[in-house]
């Protein structure tokens, strides 16, 4: 299959079971909310290394938020439910609570929940108050600035980490300019986040290394300035590939971006599209870059 | 009453979408106990069995087709025509279903209310929504005194629900109440969230004179005048709350006019009653 030029290889991205939670924090302005997302979303690009991982979603007019002022979605992944309330706890109490004006709210509903604000009201050392409205629980915790609104608890639900696609392109400039379009065009879709610094990872890995205690080491594979002194799968006039990681709420979120990723990426100086999978024998899914793109 | 009835009649009838119609046959002056008027009791009946459930006129027991033409059947859909002033204890103890009057009711609609929807197109008397637990009562006209608020006795009043008023209401609204949300478009009468342990009042016309009184945990949001304040509570500063953006967006969604200077504006917070807990609040939009 060839697209644009661009060669679609006949493989396919192995992902993996994750649980994903998504918030809506606000603030007095957008700017304030933005600066609050990217504090909350920091240091969330790999589960191995950040405990989690974290990225901004749609930015929200004032119509789409609960108390009516500008607003930014996060979406948090972690690999078992167990895992994601101390990390919201952690993330939520440093980077939202501490961010002025700031406030934060449930932005899924599903069936599994965590208490986050049922918590972090205690900062509120007794003075901390609720209210319930709707059905929904608010904690409104006195602060330096006026007061913290929380929820009680946020939804979270089986999600999907791990989807992905290599882009490998004639240069570095080549490569860096397709995935740039491709991250522009998957934030148009809903539900997914691309976790790593402005969406794109140089620094792909493989789940073996020659040093002991190391659990995953550089993809020689892929790597071009090794390609002769390492089994390379590098086409002829490929000189770098960068990576796009994609965590989502649903499968179909996944697949979806990767459509407009893909689609947006074929283009001049771009030799072909892959993907990265073991084998099928890890992940329990797999995104085959053909149907996707069919 | 009103679950031991339906229990017994739910597996008989199917429930049907078209909703029931009473219509008063003749005014009635004498203080009618009509508690078996609520959805949970309609649910399972055929025509006949709710032509035959239990009213007191008076000291007389009657049955609902005396006093209303019946139509529709098996429903928690139910329409009432008619003046019922002298009506009481309509919908007491609802769950589920939709109740409308069209005309004005009497004391205690709604009281110990669990679930569903009464809507009132004129006036109620007295006791509104006591004790409810959960649901929504909407008043188009006004409500009489103890909106909202618990009986005599009684240490804890509404916990959970939400009742608008379009109009005003007398004295002492929310007196004692646990939880939930009273929303008021007109004036108040005095001693509104007298003993309030929490919940949420939200005064759109003018709050009247000793609100909060004994007030624990409570919040009265002034949206409009204040009589002067009971000197047992204490100013604390002017903010914008964020909690009152997601109330008040949603109170706007009830159809009630909330303006874009009200969603945005400051607040003065005043905290008490000092006399009880003194974790309570009356915010007074600036």
């Amino acid at each position: 299959m060839e697209i644009n030029g661009v060669t679609i290889e006949d493989t396919f991205a192995e992902a993996f079971k994750m649980w994903g939670s998504r918030l809506i924090i606000t603030a007095a302005t957008e700017q304030w909310a933005m600066t609050t997302a990217q504090a909350a979303t920091g240091f969330g690009t790999s589960i191995i290394g950040c405990g989690c991982e974290a990225g901004i979603g749609r930015v929200l007019g004032v119509d789409q938020t609960p108390d009516g002022r500008p607003g930014v979605e996060v979406l948090f992944f972690t690999t078992s439910k167990k895992s994601i309330a101390p990390v919201l706890l952690v993330r939520v109490g440093q980077c939202i609570m501490t961010a002025p004006t700031s406030a934060c709210f449930n932005g899924l509903a599903a069936e599994k929940t965590v208490a986050v604000g049922g918590k972090l009201r205690y900062f509120g050392d007794g003075f901390q108050s609720s209210k319930l409205i709707d059905g929904r629980r608010f904690w409104r915790v006195p602060v330096m600035d006026g007061e913290f609104v929380i929820e009680e608890e946020f939804g979270m639900q089986k999600s999907v980490g791990g989807g992905n696609f290599l882009i490998l392109a004639e240069s570095q400039t080549a490569a860096l300019e397709a995935s740039e379009q491709a991250v522009a065009a998957m934030r148009q879709v809903p539900d997914i986040i691309m976790p790593f610094p402005g969406g794109i990872v140089r620094s792909g890995s493989k789940t073996s290394s020659i040093y002991k205690g190391m659990t995953a080491s550089t993809n020689t594979a892929y790597c071009p300035t090794i390609r002769q002194q390492v089994e390379s799968v590098l086409p002829e006039g490929v000189n770098s590939v960068m990576e796009i990681v994609i965590d989502g709420l649903t499968e179909g979120a996944i697949a979806e971006a990767m459509r407009y990723g893909i689609a947006a990426a074929c283009q001049p100086g771009v030799v072909r599209i892959s993907a990265g999978n073991y084998g099928g024998t890890l992940g329990q899914f797999q995104f085959h870059l053909k149907q996707i793109m069919a | 009453m009103g679950s031991q009835l339906n229990s017994e009649k739910t597996t008989a009838v199917s429930i049907n979408d078209d909703g029931v119609t009473l219509r008063l046959k003749a005014p009635i002056t004498l203080p009618v106990e009509a508690e078996s008027i609520c959805p949970d009791c309609f649910v399972g009946c055929q025509q006949s069995e709710i032509l035959a459930l239990p009213v007191f006129c008076g000291r007389r027991r009657k049955m609902l087709g005396d006093i209303f033409s019946v139509s529709g059947e098996a429903s928690d859909r139910i329409t009432v025509e008619g003046d019922l002033t002298h009506f009481k204890r309509i919908g007491q103890g609802m769950s589920r279903g939709r109740l409308t009057l069209r005309g004005d009711g009497g004391m205690h609609i709604g009281a110990y209310m669990k679930g569903g929807e009464i809507c009132v197109e004129g006036n109620t008397r007295d006791w509104t929504g006591a004790h409810m637990t959960g649901g929504m009562i909407r008043i188009r006209g006004n409500a009489g005194h103890f909106t909202g608020a618990a009986y005599p006795g009684e240490i804890r009043g509404v916990n959970r629900g939400t009742i608008i008023v379009h109009g005003d209401v007398g004295n002492e609204t929310g007196a004692r109440m646990r939880r939930g949300l009273i929303v008021v478009e007109g004036h108040t009468g005095e001693c509104t969230g007298a003993g309030m342990i929490a919940g949420s009042v939200f005064v759109f016309g003018k709050l009247g004179a000793r609100a909060g009184a004994g007030n624990k945990r409570g919040s009265i949001v002034a949206l409009g005048e204040t009589a002067p304040m009971l000197p047992t509570y204490q100013y604390q500063c002017r903010a914008q709350f964020g909690f009152l953006g997601v109330y008040l967006r949603q109170i706007r969604k009830w159809g009630i006019a909330v303006s874009d200077d009200l969603l945005k504006g400051s607040f003065r917070r005043f905290s008490g009653d000092v006399t009880a807990l003194n974790k309570g609040e009356i915010l007074i939009h600036d």
